[in-house]
């Protein structure tokens, strides 16, 4: 099947005070029909920049290269005004904070059918009766009535059930949720990754799930992208990356994972800190922290993105080998 | 809305109780005889003893105040101790020059600054920008009444286009009344421009970077509908107070642009009240003024809950 949207060597680099930003290096990815693509990676590793900058949401100082296709269409060419017809209508997205990512001084309602009035020239009237059919149909309680109400009325939780209805307004092909449970409690959490879940069921939408953890990937994704320092390191069936992690640094990951039959308590972390954007090393980058490190080239040289079975990539000179039985 | 627009009212009836007192105890601070020392060179026995009676100066001074307040209740607010005639009258006649300059010279400086805020803010960094930074530290920088001054020898003095100075009703001629409000309104309009273009750029630019900001761009609104309805609305919220402060400001009076354009508004009324020690008058001055006041910061109250849903209003 096609992907929906395939984003392919996707570079963003940011003009700074102190020079320029890498903050995403060369990047690929597809997700296709029906399908979550997970994009995992510790905080500042490019995962927001890239699915930003795919949609033309990078900010003004960013400049991007790369090939972006929607369908058939080429977004990273296209004039601001033509992408922004297809944003929205055919792409909805879901932010990190439910509390600062609505509009305080307009009611759910209006803010929740907005996109469609613009990209599905809707009428007022009309659009009321979609918010609240949307509305109910992200499990928000006598939405008849909380169609008028305004974002500080509502819980964290119901927020970000507001702000799903709203990138789910024009029916898109694909629905791009960056941290969505974040900042939210643990059971509100699990309400949502199952509300989400239970939508794409039903309404056959793609997700792009940006996340840090990974145990909602391994429960939603069927595809895992690992990022680190602007690149992907680790990619494939999430089957095949979890059940086999060949790159040293998702072995890490998976083993910081806090361990529910240790009490959860005893978290291993990776020691050292990610590469800065502003000064991305020649070599590998995660060579300063890499426990296997092995030779000369993983400091100078860029290990290029390998097969290592298939569908699933690699970035590293020393892949642990897989043969999909070991766990 | 009816409800809080009582209670806020209620309110403003206390401080302006307030303000009779502060006005009242006005009379009391002046050392010495206010009567004798108002009259000055004018003294005769048969006016000071008329004019003392009148304000009541002979008996004891709660008995003085309450007797003030009654009469000030009932649209009595004492005479002139220079011309005789009633302070209410010789104040209320002063109220349409004050609020035509003042309301004139703010729409004035929203014409300007609202375009020039928005546009400096959304291209920031740009031309515009950089001539809206130039506009307003000219306008901050520099008298008005040099403006003023200027304006007169350009518009008037040169092109021949206003009138130098003077005042006519609106209600009178309005032709006339625009072309002598126009160089008043303009100098004085300029230095508010100037202070709201600033603000209104810097309230543009931090919500710009709000969150939700870029959720109404992840919709794929069109920009102008992200500037007007997701960033404007919400910027405007701390804009009100500036405005309102400023035309605040301005139906105190403009003392020195009045006094320039012989302009008959309360800045010059009590320019004057203050020189001829006119004490009444400057009383009935000053509550006006507090009174006016005290409706700004209603208005502002209740644009407030109508901006912004988050402030109840019970
Ligand atoms: N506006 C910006 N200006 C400069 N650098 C930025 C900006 N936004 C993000 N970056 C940098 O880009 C990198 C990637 O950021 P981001 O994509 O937000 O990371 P993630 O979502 O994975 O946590 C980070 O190192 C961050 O510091
Ligand atoms: S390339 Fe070398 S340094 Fe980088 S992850 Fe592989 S083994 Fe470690
Ligand atoms: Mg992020």
């Amino acid at each position: 099947m096609k992907p929906v949207l395939a984003v392919e060597d996707l570079t963003v680099t940011i003009g700074t005070r102190r020079g320029p930003a890498h903050a995403v290096a060369g990047v690929d990815w597809a997700v296709r029909p029906g399908e979550t693509l997970a994009l995992v990676g510790e905080s500042g590793s490019g995962k927001s920049m890239s699915v930003l900058a795919a949609t033309g949401l990078a900010p003004r100082t960013a400049r991007v290269t790369g090939r972006v296709h929607l369908h058939d269409t080429e977004l990273t060419g296209l004039t601001e005004e033509r992408r922004r017809r297809l944003r929205g209508r055919h792409i909805g997205f879901v932010f990190q904070d439910p509390m600062t990512s609505l509009n305080p001084v307009l009611t759910v309602g209006r803010q929740v059918t907005e996109a469609a009035e613009e990209h599905l020239a809707l009428t007022r009237r009309a659009a009321r009766s979609r918010a609240v059919e949307l509305l109910d149909l992200v499990g928000i309680p006598s939405a008849g009535q909380r169609v008028d109400a305004y974002p500080h009325q509502f819980s964290g939780g119901m927020r970000q059930r507001v702000v799903i209805a709203m990138a789910l307004a024009c029916e898109p092909d694909l629905l791009i949720a960056d941290e969505p449970t974040t900042a939210l409690d643990v059971t509100t959490q699990a309400q949502i990754v199952e509300l989400v879940a239970d939508l794409q069921q039903r309404l056959g939408t793609a997700v792009v799930w940006i996340t840090h953890d990974l145990g909602v990937v391994a429960g939603i994704a069927d595809t895992v992208a690992v990022m680190y320092g602007g690149r992907i390191l680790e990619q494939g069936p999430v089957d095949a990356v979890f059940g086999a992690p060949s790159h040293p640094y998702t072995g890490a990951l998976l083993a910081a994972r806090p361990d529910p039959a240790a009490g959860g308590g005893d978290l291993v972390t990776i020691a050292g800190a990610p590469p800065s954007p502003l000064d991305l090393p020649a070599g590998c980058a995660f060579w300063p922290r890499c426990p296997v490190r092995g030779d000369a080239r993983c400091e100078h040289e860029l290990p290029p993105l390998v097969p290592v079975s298939a569908g699933h990539q690699v970035r590293t000179f020393y892949p642990k080998p897989s043969d999909g039985e070991r766990r | 809305m009816a409800r809080f627009v009582i209670r806020r009212l209620l309110q403003s009836a206390v401080v302006l109780l307030g303000v009779t007192v502060v006005v009242f105890l006005l009379l009391q601070l002046v050392p010495g005889d206010p009567v004798r020392v108002a009259l000055g060179t004018r003294f005769d026995p048969q006016t000071y003893e008329a004019l003392r009676a009148r304000a009541g100066l002979d008996q004891p001074l709660v008995v003085q105040y309450f007797d003030y307040l009654r009469r000030a209740l009932t649209g009595d607010l004492g005479v002139s101790f220079r011309s005789g005639r009633p302070v209410t009258a010789i104040v209320l006649e002063r109220l349409p020059a004050t609020l035509s300059l003042a309301v004139t010279a703010v729409v004035f400086a929203m014409l300007i600054a609202f375009p020039l805020g928005i546009v400096s803010a959304i291209r920031s960094g740009s031309l515009v920008d950089h001539a809206a930074r130039v506009f307003s530290q000219f306008g901050v920088s520099v008298p008005d009444f040099w403006m003023g001054i200027m304006g007169i020898l350009l518009f008037s003095g040169v092109l021949g286009w206003l009138p130098p100075s003077g005042y006519v009703a609106l209600t009178e001629d309005p032709g006339r009344w625009a072309s002598h409000v126009a160089l008043p309104a303009a100098t004085v309009g300029l230095v508010t421009a100037s202070i709201l273009t600033r603000f209104i750029r810097s309230s543009m630019l931090e919500v710009l970077s709000e969150d939700y900001v870029r959720t109404a761009e992840a919709k794929g609104l069109r920009t102008r509908v992200v500037v007007l309805r997701h960033v404007l609305r919400n910027a405007l919220i701390p804009v009100v107070t500036v405005v309102a402060v400023q035309l605040a400001s301005l139906l105190g009076g403009v003392i020195v642009i009045e006094v320039l354009f012989a302009w008959p508004g309360i800045g010059r009324l009590t320019y004057d009240a203050v020189a001829a020690r006119d004490y009444p008058v400057l009383q009935g001055a000053v509550l006006l003024v507090a009174a006016l006041f005290l409706l700004v910061n209603l208005l502002v109250d209740v644009l407030y809950a109508r901006l912004d849903p988050r402030i109840t209003v019970k």
